[in-house]
Parts: C-alpha cells; structure tokens; sequence
C-alpha cells in the first residue's frame, strides 16, 4: 500500500493548489458593490423565469443506463484483457459468448431506438 | 525510517512541487499557444501586445483573473458552487502522479524514478481518477442554478460517459498487447516488443484519439461549452478564479489524456524504432525529451483540430459513439483476440 502513498500526497496538494489562489484573490482584490441584478442567474439580461432544476429530457436517462451496462462490462474485461496470453483460446471463446449476450442487448437497444437521439 | 520517509515521502513532494510548478506555467503557455496557432490558422496575429509576440500573456492573465471579482449567484447552492472547481482540478491533478515521464536518474544516492506513483493498477486508477471530473462539471452546472450552466452539464455529463466506453475498449485492446495495467509496465512492454503499440494497434489508437477529444470536452465535441448557443456552458455562472480552476482542469486533463495516449500507444518515453540498434544514437536525447516531444505533438493536435473542424450536432455526437465507435471498438477487440492467438 506504501506505492499509493505518493497519490494521497498529491491529492492533499492539488486540493491546496485549488483553493490557495481563491483565498488569496480575497486579500489582493478590490470588492466592488454587490447588487441584486449581478446576483441573479445569468440569461442574456433576459429575468428568469422560474427555477432552473426544471425536468430535462429522458434521452439523458436512457444514455445512462446504457453507460451502467456497458461500464460493468468493461470492468470485468479488464482482467481479462490482462492475462489473455495465458488463457489463449479458452478466454477468447468465453469473451466471444460474454460479449455475444452483451451485443444481443446492444442489438435489441439499437432496433428499439434507444440509440436514436430525437 | 529516515530512508523510508525520504523515499516515500519528500521525493514525492519535491516531484510534486516541480511538476505543480511546470504545470502552472505551461498551462498559461498552453493556452497562450492554442491562441497562437488559431490566429495563425485563421491568419491572424493573436495577443501581440504583451511582452514581445504576447509571450508574457499568460502572466498579465493570471493577473487579470486573480483580481476578478468572485461572484456567487444568488440562487446557487453554495457548498456544491465551491466544491465543483475543486473536484475538478483535484480530479484531475491527481491522475498526474501516475504518469511516467522519463526513466528516472540518481540524484544524491537515491534513484528519483520518472513516475511519482507506479501501482500495478495504474492505468485503470488513471481512468477512474479522471472519471472522477464528470461529478464537478455536473455539480458544477447544478449547483449554479442556472439554465444554461445546467443544459451544458448535462450534455457534458452524458457525452464524457458515453466517450468512456469507447475510450475503454480502445484502452483494453492496447492492454491486451501489454498484459499489465502498470503504466511504466506498458512502456516496458513496448520496449519487450521492440514495436510502438500504434504499430499493431492502429484501429484502438484513433478510435482512443477521438474519444480523448470527446472526453476532455473539447472542439469538435465542446457540446458542453458551446460558446455561440450556452454562453459558457457549465461554468457560466463562474466569474475570476473558480472560473479559471475550470480551466486549469480542463487544460491538466488534455494533458493526461495526451499523457496516456503516448505511454499506451506511442512508446512512452521510448526513442523512435526502439529495437534498431543504427538508430542507438538516438539515445543520447534524454527519455523524458522524448515523451514531452510526443505530448507537445498531441497538444498541437488538439488545436489544429479546433481550429479546423466545425462543432458536431449534438445527435451526431452521440450516434458516432454509439453507432460507429462501440461496435468498432468491440469489433477490433476481438480481431485483436483472434490474431493474438493465431500468432502465439
């Protein structure tokens, strides 16, 4: 675990690296009056309407589930994308048959429309 | 105790610190460069007025954005407005540290390895890591309570883990090459070899080319930012130097993007032609050298590319993906598979 000490040493630092200049910014930078029309969400100069956290489309729901299945699976090929010299002919018929269901689903996704961005 | 401290723990820092440092000053060059070379495309001059040719730019820039005023709309949510630029720098700083840049040289008897971090999961940490950017450009566009901060997150969102999937079959089929996940490991495989991976791996290097563009948000995929119809995009509501965190991010992240695509496909800090001992003088440039020409080289694509191609319609982003490069990914997965091991 000792090798993963060096990326917890970075995270600490990128983290300062982030948030130093902002405070810093408050020291050195002149404070201009604040007013409510500066405060206001930004819409051309248009006044909002109402709330933004309004619904949006279903397309993005559905890319994400699609992104869920296809994740998971690359996450079980990476072991075996790794060691595929060793497992030869036995690992390429079984990535053949797991990527055979995968690719029936793809299939099914695609002739349905999932895939259809409209 | 001491050696392990030393090693473990003050090499570390003194990497980190020089590369901290470097990078803070290239990505002003980056950014001052991209300027250049869009002017040029478009036969402009670019910034000349700063410094001879606008080469103190970058400098007068970060002037200008720390003494911007930080504003915070009104409607925002404000822990979530803070935190979203800092999960993104971190995101994607942190990727840095398990980068290889060069072999490694001895200094004061201890041996300063090229890499701040080498794991056997390297890479797949490496992914992971950046995935991580997805939540503070999505954070980000909510957090804002806006209308146009909230589309271009959403669309950012949905693109970067759209272009992961092909991004990660193109990523597999070069590990399968390798058969290890160690980022200094591929170079060494590479060097096993003898043979670039961009030799027997052509098909998973472009499709892992466009989906980098894809997954850092950029020209021709900048659906997120899309200046002339959401404004800013997801940083909209972003003013001074949260704004400019967003891009630091942005800019690290096609820099580690470049980083990968060089260690995985173009031989790391290898020299051209590894295995041919005519071209052994080649050696004499310095490993690192080697891997910053090849990261440059990427950096200029990734601008070239903006400035040459027209921005995609979202629909079309998407079919490309999941039309065009899934099954072609998939596809030469198992080509790759099958020739494997015809040849073994």
């Amino acid at each position: 675990m000792v090798a993963y000490l060096p990326i917890a040493i970075f995270l600490g630092v990128a983290i300062a690296f982030a948030i130093l200049p902002v405070v810093l910014g408050r020291f050195i930078r002149p404070t201009p009056p604040q007013s409510e029309g500066k405060l206001a969400p930004y819409e051309c100069g248009i006044e909002p309407t109402r709330d933004a956290h309004a619904r949006f489309s279903i397309r993005f729901y559905i890319v994400a589930m699609l992104f869920l299945v296809f994740d998971v699976e690359t996450v079980f090929m990476f072991p075996w994308a790794i060691r595929y010299r060793q497992l030869a002919l036995f690992g390429l018929i079984e990535m053949v048959i797991f990527l055979a269901i995968l690719i029936f689903g793809y299939v099914y996704a695609w002739k349905r429309g999932a895939l259809e961005w409209v | 105790m001491t050696d392990f401290l030393i090693i473990n723990v003050v090499i570390p820092l003194v990497q980190i610190g020089v590369l901290l440092g470097i990078l803070g000053l290239a990505t002003g060059y980056i950014v001052l460069a991209e300027r250049k070379v869009l002017a040029f495309i478009q036969s402009r001059l670019g910034p000349m007025r700063v410094g001879p040719h606008g080469l103190l730019q970058p400098i007068a820039d970060s002037l200008k954005l720390i003494l911007k005023e930080d504003l915070i709309p009104g409607s925002a949510d404000k822990l979530l407005y803070i935190a979203s630029p800092i999960v993104v720098v971190a995101a994607a700083f942190t990727t840095l540290a398990l980068i290889p840049f060069g072999e490694g040289i001895t200094l004061f008897g201890y041996h300063i390895p090229g890499v701040i971090a080498d794991v056997n999961v390297g890479i797949l940490l490496i992914l992971g890591i950046s995935g991580l950017t997805t939540y503070g450009i999505i954070l980000g566009g909510w957090s804002s309570n806006s209308k146009y901060p909230l589309l271009g997150a959403m669309r950012a969102a949905a693109q970067m883990v759209s272009y992961e999937i092909a991004l990660t079959f193109a990523v597999l089929a070069g590990l399968m090459m390798a058969g290890t996940l160690s980022m200094v490991g591929i170079v060494e495989a590479q060097l096993d070899m003898g043979v670039w991976f961009i030799f027997v791996q052509p098909v998973a290097w472009g499709i892992f080319t466009i989906a980098m563009v894809a997954e850092t948000n950029r020209a021709p995929f900048d659906m997120a930012e899309a200046e002339s119809e959401l404004v800013g995009g997801f940083f909209t509501e972003y003013s001074g130097m949260r704004w400019a965190l967003f891009f630091l991010g942005e800019y690290t992240a096609m820099l580690v993007m470049a980083a990968i695509n060089v260690t995985l496909f173009w031989g790391g800090w290898l020299r051209p032609f590894p295995n041919v001992e005519a071209l052994a003088f080649l050696d004499a440039v310095p490993s690192g050298i080697w891997f910053l020409l090849k990261v440059t080289t990427f950096l200029y694509l990734y601008i070239w590319i903006r400035g040459t191609f027209p921005r995609y319609r979202y629909d079309q982003l998407m079919a490309l993906n999941w039309k065009s490069l899934i099954p072609l990914s998939i596809l030469n997965l198992l080509v790759t598979g099958v020739v494997m091991l015809l040849l073994a």
